[in-house]
């Protein structure tokens, strides 16, 4: 990455420097233009602004299988569910390194905390395609009462909790990604005070997190009738909480090994014998955690006295789970640490993370409303939109990650220690 | 949905388990919020249904749709009885729907039985309690009403109601609100406040408007006089903490053959309103783990500076 040194004085120089990183433009509109990647993930892109206007014109009723048995569908399941415990990375490194001095892994925070920082940007921009005015989001903040001149803060709700958490935690890790920026921007001040904050940002984050994780998994506590009983537990926001961290592991290694292959450039400095230490240590933190979640999901079971539903259809689905995406991820990450097998820890991390998926459908979407014979299937269009988010991400991970020192460190910065 | 039957104990042991839980989304204080939890004031009006004496008229259904301003059957359409071959639900367009189930009894003395279905108005709303922004209210005189100005439309609330009763307006793309019952106490209802539509159209002397204690003393006398003729079991006496809509039951008929849910009697909130109180009214328990964390940190961190230099790495 040729990044010029010193601030350019003029905008033209500003662009040729930080949006064409020093390549001529037509050679980077060219480029641009004809990456298969970039003509696949475009025509995505401009479906999706088609059934953006198609979403808001029509409704819901137009781009959803929703009904009233079944408010919430896939864009809660994934795009929300799914995308908070995905991100949860940014703060599990981030703990791990500025907490608990595990310094190793520092090179693993930045590409955590824009993936968190992102990931959770995209969760709110995929909740305003579901809220059905998503213009009110700012209305639990305080907005409702300037508006409305009456009381709008729902205390008593779990969502409230989570609106409020995902809202400050959105912030605080964009402070913590900060300095990132103004490295890229050579504002040398803004970074010194930048990076002030980011240490009390970081132990801030890690409250937020451990409360909000687990609130989203208490949001369904109120739907005791509705969640099958396997997955209903008392305990729910524990498994949330849990998982989340699994997942969140999970997701930093599947992402490095993705940088490796996509930006291979910018990390060709790194030690691979060294890159693949940290992921099995990784590995082996998520293989712990995923046997003490196994244990406490039995327990959860035992609690409610459901071991008569296991001989049934959604038994046999809870067992598939257990076996095939808890049980069978820990063990081969256990494998992969004790054969120093960096490759087993990498293919285990995207079964997991599969089984994080699995877990948070299971209990919002398919076995949501067990007992009625109605079931809710995803449109295509619910699809297509979900696909058109995190295509979204994506681009603006990779914009990000071309330009801001995220996987090396910034030559005039260099990390003091 | 699911049958709960929560003892008491179970229930003790379970709200124990949430404490637990609660301690990471915020420990949950062990005092009692017992007090929240108490029926709305005496004075609370409610309607009794005395479901053997339905005949499926649907005259209600006919009532509470003008009275809401929907789309009214004709005569022609409420004879016809062919809309019990499904089970209908209220939707965003009418509030309550009357729906038939085969009835006990032999031979051709076997007559269907009739249940009307509307949102119960419970005394510890699930939905009141989940809605972020507090839309749901449970009026002191028994209404649960919904404030559509203040409504993002995340639909929590459709998702806690343990009655399933919410319904969501999914064809209106700009301003979609929650619709239900709302006990004929909403804005330009004819009925506003008083006795409502379809306790006033009813032919039959099914529905009973009244103070719940009254209606509930009634409802008591009325299985005490005729025990040949109801179950002696009040639905919505206890079940989720109570509810403004009270049931009796032809005798011989169970309620969950006649599609109610077998609920227990804790309200659903209880739960995570525990939770709730732990952050929002006692902020302790976040700010203790707060400066936990500082002080890990603090001596975690071998000196000033080459913490500033990690922190930015
Ligand atoms: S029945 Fe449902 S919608 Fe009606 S008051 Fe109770 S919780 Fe609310
Ligand atoms: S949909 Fe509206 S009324 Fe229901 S919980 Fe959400 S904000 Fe509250
Ligand atoms: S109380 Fe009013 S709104 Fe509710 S079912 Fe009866 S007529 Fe309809």
């Amino acid at each position: 990455m040729a990044e010029c040194s010193g601030r350019p004085t003029t905008w033209k120089a500003w662009l040729a420097g930080k949006w064409y990183m020093d390549q001529a433009p037509g050679d980077y509109w060219r480029a641009v233009f004809t990456s298969p990647f970039n003509i696949i993930t475009g025509i995505i892109i401009c479906v999706g602004l088609v059934l953006t206007v198609v979403r808001f014109t029509q409704g819901l009723e137009a781009t959803t299988n929703l009904t009233n048995d079944y408010p919430w569908g896939l864009w809660i399941g994934f795009d929300v569910l799914c995308g908070v415990a995905l991100a949860a990375g940014g703060f599990v490194i981030g703990s791990a390194v500025h907490l608990f001095g595990m310094h190793r892994y520092h090179s693993l925070v930045r590409p955590a905390i824009l993936t968190g920082f992102l990931g959770y940007f995209f969760v709110v921009v995929g909740l305003c395609f579901d809220l059905g005015r998503p213009w009110r989001l700012p209305y639990p903040m305080g907005a409702g009462y300037v508006v409305t001149g009456s009381n709008s803060f729902g205390v008593t709700s779990v969502m409230f909790l989570v609106g409020w958490h995902v809202a400050v935690y959105l912030t605080v890790q964009f402070l913590e990604f900060c300095p990132a920026v103004f490295e890229w921007l050579d504002r040398k001040t803004l970074r010194k005070w930048a990076i002030r904050i980011t240490i009390g940002a970081t132990v801030f984050g890690v409250i937020l997190s451990t409360l909000h994780q687990s609130a989203l998994g208490a949001l369904f506590l109120l739907a005791e009738g509705k969640v099958h009983p396997l997955w209903y537990s008392p305990f729910i926001p524990v498994f949330f909480f849990i998982s989340a961290v699994v997942g969140g592991l999970s997701m930093v290694i599947f992402e490095s090994m993705l940088s490796h292959r996509v930006f291979h450039s910018q990390v060709a400095h790194h030690d691979p014998a060294e890159a693949d230490r940290l992921v099995i240590g990784l590995g082996k933190a998520a293989s712990v955690l995923l046997f003490t979640y196994f244990c406490l999901k039995w327990i959860g079971v035992a609690d409610g006295q459901h071991w008569d539903l296991l001989n049934t259809p959604y038994g046999y689905w809870f067992l598939v789970e257990m076996f095939g995406f808890v049980l069978l991820p820990c063990l081969l990450y256990a494998l992969g640490v004790r054969r120093q097998s960096a490759s087993l820890v990498r293919f285990t991390s995207v079964l997991t993370v599969l089984g994080i998926v699995l877990n948070r459908l299971n209990v919002s979407i398919i076995t949501f409303q067990w007992n009625l014979e109605d079931r809710y299937f995803p449109r295509w269009t619910e699809f297509a939109i979900t696909v058109f988010v995190v295509t979204l991400g994506l681009w603006t991970f990779r914009f990000m990650v071309n330009r801001m020192p995220v996987l090396y460190d910034h030559p005039d910065y260099p990390p003091e220690h | 949905m699911v049958i709960v039957n929560v003892s008491r104990r179970g229930f003790l042991k379970k709200a124990g388990a949430v404490g637990l839980g609660g301690s990471l989304v915020g420990l949950a204080p062990d005092k009692a919020i017992a007090s929240e939890v108490i029926a709305a004031s005496d004075d609370s009006m409610g309607v009794l249904v005395d479901i053997p004496n339905c005949i499926g008229c649907r005259e209600c259904e006919a009532a509470c749709n003008e009275a809401n301003g929907f789309e009214v059957p004709t005569e022609e359409e409420l004879k016809d009885k062919s809309v019990f071959a499904e089970h209908r639900r209220p939707g965003p367009h009418n509030h309550t729907t009357v729906n038939q189930f085969p009835g006990g009894g032999d031979g051709v003395e076997a007559r269907p039985i009739y249940v009307k279905a509307n949102c119960f108005h419970c005394n510890k709303p699930a939905c009141v309690s989940a809605c972020i922004v507090g839309a749901f209210r449970k009026l002191e005189s028994g209404p649960v009403v919904y404030d559509a100005w203040k409504c993002m439309g995340c639909r929590y609330c459709m998702v806690a109601c343990p009655f399933g009763i919410p319904t969501y307006e999914y064809d209106n793309p700009l301003t979609p609100q929650v619709r239900k019952c709302t006990l004929c106490s909403n804005e330009g209802n004819p009925n506003k406040g008083g006795v409502p539509a379809c306790v006033k159209t009813c032919p039959k002397e099914c529905l009973t408007y009244g103070k719940r204690n009254d209606l509930l003393a009634r409802a008591h006398e009325k299985i005490r006089s005729e025990p040949d003729a109801y179950a002696t079991h009040v639905y919505g006496e206890h079940e989720v903490g109570g509810t403004s809509w009270l049931y009796l039951a032809p005798k011989g008929a169970s309620f969950e053959e006649l599609g109610f849910l077998k609920l227990g009697t804790a309200p659903p909130p209880l739960r995570t309103e525990r939770i709730q109180h732990g952050i929002f009214k006692y902020f302790i328990p976040p700010l203790a783990w707060y400066g936990l964390l500082g002080a890990v940190m603090w001596v975690a961190r071998p000196n000033a500076d080459a913490a500033m230099g990690k922190a930015e790495s």
